[in-house]
């Protein structure tokens, strides 16, 4: 977990090292846009994009989506970082609320069983 | 792995939790009884209303109505200290005893999600999958994000601590 935190620091900070990149992610922060229209607004060729937006997905900073022929690039990270802790969240709802069935269907079962005996006698 | 979990004494079976896809997100969990059982513990009021409000949440149910049949409405409300603070209604769209039940959930702004649950019975274990369909990305995005924020009612943020704590004594039963 520790090692997983510092290896993905490193790509992120080796990420934001670069003016352009940082600029792209200002950019995206304001609104979704596709590889060609990020090129245009930092006068560069799609290929010098494409990998600038390379090394900031490999970051998890931003993640793209290819419609089409046009690949959209949107911010990552945050986005996923809360899905992820809604989604512990939920998972510890449903535990705690299953952990509670288990004992109602516990009682049943036992139930069940000493009914089925009596029915026998 | 089957045959550990038969020989060990009653370990705790996980629940987990994944988003699909865009639009769905997908509970699983194991439980130790036939799935006729495990139906009933959904479907009967009486069960229902045992389990569906664990302790730790600090709320309990006020009203519990379920009228498990296709077409047919339920109805949760929940409280705090006896005064109402939330409540999820809709209706069962299909109802096949000990295998699968689908259900709406009405209580959003549109359309909510659709919540399919099947019943797996295998060896005297019943595997549960609770399986919701959101109208559209956004629907679920939404939820999610609402849910990280600040949308989340204040009892669940003390359902967080109070698992905390009762994850120590948890096994001991």
């Amino acid at each position: 977990m520790v090692q997983y935190t510092t290896a993905r620091l490193d790509a992120s900070f080796a990420a934001l090292s670069d003016a352009t990149r940082r600029g792209v992610l200002e950019q995206l922060g304001r609104e979704d846009a596709s590889i060609t229209e990020l090129a245009q607004k930092f006068h560069m060729t799609l290929t010098g994009m494409k990998k600038h937006v390379g090394v900031l997905e490999q970051a998890g900073l931003v993640t793209t989506e290819k419609v089409g022929r046009v690949r959209t690039c949107k911010l990552g990270p945050r986005r996923l970082e809360e899905e992820t802790a809604w989604i512990e969240r939920y998972c510890q709802l449903w535990a705690s609320r299953f952990d509670e069935l288990d004992k109602v269907i516990e009682e049943q079962k036992q139930k069940e069983m000493v009914d089925g005996r009596k029915k026998r006698e | 792995m089957d045959a550990r979990r038969e020989s060990e004494p009653a370990p705790k079976n996980r629940t987990t939790t994944e988003r699909k896809s865009d639009r769905e997100l997908v509970v699983t969990r194991t439980f130790n009884a036939p799935a006729r059982i495990v139906f009933e513990a959904w479907t009967k009021p009486e069960l229902f209303k045992r389990w569906w409000v664990p302790k730790s949440m600090g709320m309990s149910l006020l009203t519990c109505e379920m009228d498990v049949r296709v077409g047919g409405k339920y109805r949760l409300v929940f409280g705090v200290g006896g005064s109402k603070v939330m409540e999820v209604f809709g209706k069962y769209i299909e109802v096949t005893p000990h295998s699968r039940l689908v259900w709406t959930n009405e209580e959003g702004d549109e359309g909510g999600a659709i919540t399919t649950l099947t019943f797996e019975e295998k060896g005297g274990q019943t595997l549960l999958v609770k399986h919701d369909l959101y109208p559209s990305k956004e629907a679920l995005d939404g939820e999610l994000a609402s849910g990280a924020a600040d949308g989340m009612p204040e009892q669940l943020d003390q359902l967080d601590e109070l698992l905390v704590t009762l994850g120590g004594s948890v096994g001991r039963s």
